[in-house]
């Protein structure tokens, strides 16, 4: 069922296990959103995705893994107020996915301060990685750099020049507007007109019809959850995609797409780095994962599939569970996984594989409930991320 | 509220010609004082600083409430917005944490005079609205201004050190420091309550047409009380985010108006002690649920009803009733 | 070409016609706190999620029943109304004899419980409610395309305001209501059933709430949070327009919903604060309301 790069790399980690006698016991926490907006794409699945990470790394490597898990409620002083009970109180060493920027840039100043192990898959910050790097945190998934990049670049490249952003009115919608205006830029697309959202809004009309009348071939929509939903409806309300404008959502998931029914979502385009119809490999594991809770995983899901794998792979290489160690050794060894294939973590923690743009597909051209999305065009991992030396990460010298 | 004098089941008399503070509640005070003392080493300090904070808040909400009779529903923006203005004084300007944690209250107390001034035209549900929409505002305001970060917030603020001395960064440190500002504040309300300012207060909660016909400038008085509560609950807000190191829209959102009135309710609004006992079981539920997500919000919810249908007077309103002494 | 600050008159018409579509949520909203108010004394904080309430039932009503929109735009004020009822009758009439305050306090837990258990139960991301096929697609206006949909809306929610208006300015039985609300013990010592007139009066503000909730499922994502984010902006507008009358609410609402589009389109970072900043002005000029009359 493993690949047989997976099992030499646990060969060799058996090899040097040798030395670990004793039996290691590694406590992760998963924290994320268990009630909220990122539900869905995080949540238990999340968690069943971790528990699926530790079954594969297997019982026979004298560690045993204990996974718990909290509700941070997207509130940044509910997490870290977790996160420091966890790692006082509780021995937590890792704590894994966390999504909502704002929790997952607490988490990390935490999990520095007292030296454990960040393993972050569900935030979107490309901070992360970069100012606010941290030698004990792992980003998995994606950041916002990669999503403006693969949607920017892939959309203008494929003809679309000249856009106008719905823009939510806050921080990471600002953050998320000028990266993917940046992108257009550069690849020689033209940037006709913006507009700030209220946030959140509930209705969009008044300002998808100011897009509309731009003329701009693309409307990207730098906003993210609820009103990235509702922007896209309220879109197909209006006839915005049969009026031949193209919507770029800059933060959307297979979930959400999925949540609005392919008649709304149709046409959309957008980037992850994971689907779970990519290959043999990820559909044998959706389906195992399917079996579990029901659903099709998120790529966030997928993310901390692979990361607590590393990250186990990690602790039997090192044959401690000191946080420095674990992750210096995280970031020497190559990844390997059935989800996300050969990788590696860079030296800011920034963990690279490819990314994909994906175009949303027509009700008649799907073949079933999860059937969403047809591949536009596949970004190598080397183009997908910020190169290392544009983040200002303090551990790049 | 003229003739709404049913608003406070139980009016919290002072005997005549008590001076100075009854033996029982300097008991209260003193055994609070040790209770806090010793708790460090039995819990998790962090979570009792946490306790502290929101009592010293619902007790700043009570003064309003219980002896001034205006419910507030927008009293996150105080607590918010002090909480910001501290933890960025403290981050960006490098300021000492005593330092930041007044001009976070300072901060608040200005807020409290521009809305106070406005909102105590309207009585009753109408000041309670107005108060709401005016939060709001604080809420969308801390949500676009530059300096508190959206949705991130204001975070890794630093601890600092203590009159630039004593190094805050000890959890046993800080606690200290911090049960020393709550019981301060805690004092400085049971002055407020308990002088002739106080006294005209209740007056004009009871029936302010009687008092406007003594003479009082009543509005006054409300405006008064409304920036002293304002201030208060900035205090507690202030040295929240010196605690937590972090200020952030949870602090400033409507819910957490509602929080702080439902610990009160709990509590018992017009009692002295009532909202320190209301903080410390919601805080401590909302510790213990958390894992539960919407349980929470469902849970407190509940309490509402079950505070307002069955037991108006709180836990401690009840307890005051049979030992029958004022709480 | 004519422009007025730069928009050209036919995309500001658009968007005018756009505000006046928000505006009919927060007429028939505001409609509803205001009989409610009149009569019951009580602001009810539990509005925002009976109007939630409205959307889920009706996206219940669609998937697990087979009723189509045209159906639940009926049965869904029904429903939701009689939940309205039984809480009147099981709670809220406890607390007539307390200060108002109280009133708000409890619908204040209401609204935290029904709110928590949708959330618990369909989660947060909102569900698909398709606009029925009957309204699908728009016109072209030249100016703009409108989806009939919105159309539909504010034609709809002017008929049920003005109805509501005439039937309790002009009928009988809303004489009653307006007597009960100037003088309960007058209109009781008549032989009416006051009681029971509160009761309905409770039931009917209500399904108004729901009602807007129905109307507001196939344009919105229907999730938990769309009644606490709307009850707020509708509280500002009631306290704008104060809760003198009727027909004050309803303008009141059309109007600021009016206003709210111009600012999106002239400095659309204010539009979600201009109602309260509208709010603390006509605090300043008229503390009473604009419709409001002195207490």
């Amino acid at each position: 069922m493993r690949k047989t790069g997976f099992i030499l790399a646990t060969l060799a980690g058996l090899l040097m296990a040798g030395t670990a006698y004793a039996q290691t016991k590694v406590k992760i926490g998963v924290m994320n959103d268990r009630s909220g907006l990122y539900s869905d794409i995080t949540g238990e699945g999340s968690v069943v995705a971790a528990q699926l990470a530790v079954e594969d790394f297997g019982a026979d490597k004298g560690i045993t893994v204990e996974i718990v898990s909290a509700d941070h409620q997207n509130k940044p002083d509910i997490g870290s107020n977790i996160a420091r009970q966890w790692y006082d109180t509780e021995e937590v060493d890792a704590i894994a996915d966390v999504p909502t920027s704002s929790v997952a840039l607490a988490i990390n100043d935490i999990t520095r301060e007292k030296n454990k192990v960040f393993l972050n898959s569900g935030a979107a910050t490309s901070d992360l990685t970069g100012a606010k790097c941290s030698p004990n945190t792992i980003h998995w998934t994606y950041d916002t750099w990669q999503l403006a990049h693969g949607t920017g670049g892939a959309m203008v490249a494929a003809g679309g020049k000249t856009w106008f952003f719905l823009t939510a009115d806050y921080a990471f919608g600002h953050a998320l507007e000028r990266d993917t205006a940046a992108v257009v830029k550069a690849a020689g697309g033209e940037v006709v007109g913006s507009v700030k959202t209220p946030f959140p809004g509930t209705d969009f009309s008044s300002f998808l019809l100011q897009a509309q009348s731009s003329g701009a071939q693309v409307i990207g929509l730098a906003n993210a959850g609820g009103d990235t939903i509702n922007s896209i409806k309220q879109a197909s309300e209006f006839g915005i995609t049969q009026g031949g404008q193209a919507i770029a959502g800059l933060l959307v998931f297979a979930n959400d797409v999925h949540a609005l029914g392919l008649d709304v979502a149709q046409g959309l385009v957008l980037t992850e780095t994971f689907y779970w119809d990519l290959n043999d490999d990820t559909r044998k594991w959706s389906a195992r994962f399917e079996e579990k809770t029901g659903k099709k995983p998120s790529m966030v899901q997928a993310g901390v599939y692979g990361a607590v794998l590393h990250y186990l792979k990690a602790v039997e290489a090192a044959g401690t569970k000191d946080a420095q160690a674990v992750v210096a050794k995280m970031k020497e060894m190559p990844t390997d996984d059935v989800l996300f294939g050969k990788g590696q973590v860079r030296i800011d923690g920034r963990k690279i594989h490819d990314a994909y743009l994906f175009r949303v597909k027509k009700p008649d051209q799907s073949k079933g409930e999860w059937d969403l999305y047809e591949t536009v065009a596949t970004i190598p991992a080397d183009k997908a991320f910020r190169p290392l030396n544009e983040g200002g990460c303090e551990l790049v010298k | 509220m003229a003739t709404d004098s049913e608003m406070i089941d139980v009016v919290q008399v002072d005997r005549p010609g008590a001076i100075g503070m009854p033996m029982l509640h300097k008991a209260i005070f003193i055994g609070l004082l040790l209770l806090g003392l010793v708790a460090p080493f039995m819990l998790y300090p962090i979570f009792l600083m946490k306790v502290m904070c929101f009592a010293l808040f619902a007790c700043a909400f009570n003064l309003l409430l219980g002896f001034g009779g205006l419910l507030s529903f927008g009293h996150a923006a105080y607590f918010g917005s002090a909480s910001y203005i501290s933890a960025y004084t403290a981050k960006a300007w490098g300021f000492t944490p005593e330092l930041a944690i007044l001009c976070g209250t300072g901060a608040a107390a200005i807020l409290g005079l521009a809305i106070g001034s406005l909102a105590i035209r309207r009585q009753g549900i109408y000041f309670a609205m107005v108060t709401l929409a005016f939060a709001q505002m604080v809420f969308f305001f801390s949500l676009q201004a530059p300096f508190t970060g959206g949705e991130d917030g204001i975070q890794s603020v630093p601890r600092g050190y203590l009159l630039g001395l004593i190094s805050m960064a000890p959890d046993r440190n800080l606690y200290y420091f911090v049960l020393g500002v709550v019981f301060v504040g805690l004092l400085v309300i049971y002055r407020i309550i308990h002088s002739p300012f106080g006294q005209v207060l209740k007056g004009i909660r009871d029936n302010e047409a009687r008092m406007v016909s003594l003479g009082y400038r009543t509005s006054r008085y409300k405006l008064a009380v409304f920036v002293l509560s304002a201030a208060l609950a900035g205090l507690a807000g202030a040295t929240k985010a010196i605690v937590f190191q972090l200020a952030s829209l949870t602090d400033v959102y409507w819910t957490m108006s509602g929080e702080v009135v439902l610990m009160t309710l709990l509590g018992g609004m017009g009692t002295v002690f009532g909202p320190i006992l209301g903080a410390a079981v919601i805080v401590t539920m909302q510790n213990y649920l958390a894992t539960f997500g919407d349980w929470v919000t469902i849970g407190q919810g509940i309490i509402f009803v079950v505070a307002v249908m069955l037991f108006r007077e709180g836990i401690v309103g009840v307890i005051a009733r049979i030992i029958r002494r004022p709480l | 070409m004519f422009e007025l600050l730069g928009i050209p008159p036919q995309a500001l018409f658009g968007q005018l016609l756009l505000g006046l579509i928000n505006g009919s949520f927060y007429a028939i909203l505001s409609l509803g706190l205001a009989i409610i108010f009149g009569l019951l004394n009580i602001i009810n904080f539990t509005h925002g999620a009976q109007y939630m309430m409205g959307a889920f039932v009706a996206w219940m009503l669609l998937n697990y029943l087979g009723i189509p929109y045209w159906g639940a735009l009926i049965v869904v004020p029904i429903i939701v109304g009689a939940t309205g009822i039984v809480l009147e009758r099981l709670l809220i009439s406890r607390l007539y004899h307390l200060d108002h305050l109280y009133g708000l306090l409890l619908t204040f837990g209401l609204a935290l419980i029904i709110t928590g258990i949708f959330r618990n139960q369909y989660g947060i991301s909102g569900l698909p409610y398709a606009i029925p096929k009957q309204l699908a697609g728009g016109q072209n206006l030249g100016f703009m395309f409108l989806p009939n949909y919105r159309g539909w809306v504010v034609v709809v929610s002017l008929v049920v305001c003005l109805a509501t208006w005439f039937a309790i300015e002009k009928t009988r039985l809303g004489g009653y209501l307006r007597a009960a609300t100037e003088n309960p013990t007058m209109v009781g010592a008549f032989g009416i059933n006051v009681p029971r007139l509160i009761t309905l009066t409770y039931g009917f503000g209500v399904a108004l709430a729901a009602f807007a909730g129905v109307l507001a499922a196939p344009i919105y994502s229907v999730n938990p949070n769309m009644g606490a984010d709307v009850i707020i902006v509708v509280f500002a507008v009631v306290v704008i327009g104060g809760m003198g009358s009727i027909l004050g609410s309803i303008l009141t609402g059309f109007g600021l919903g009016l206003v709210e589009g111009l600012t999106r389109v002239f400095y659309p970072e204010g539009s979600a604060v201009v109602i309260f900043v509208i709010m603390a002005i006509v605090l300043l000029v008229k503390p009473a309301g604009l419709f409001g009359r002195e207490a």
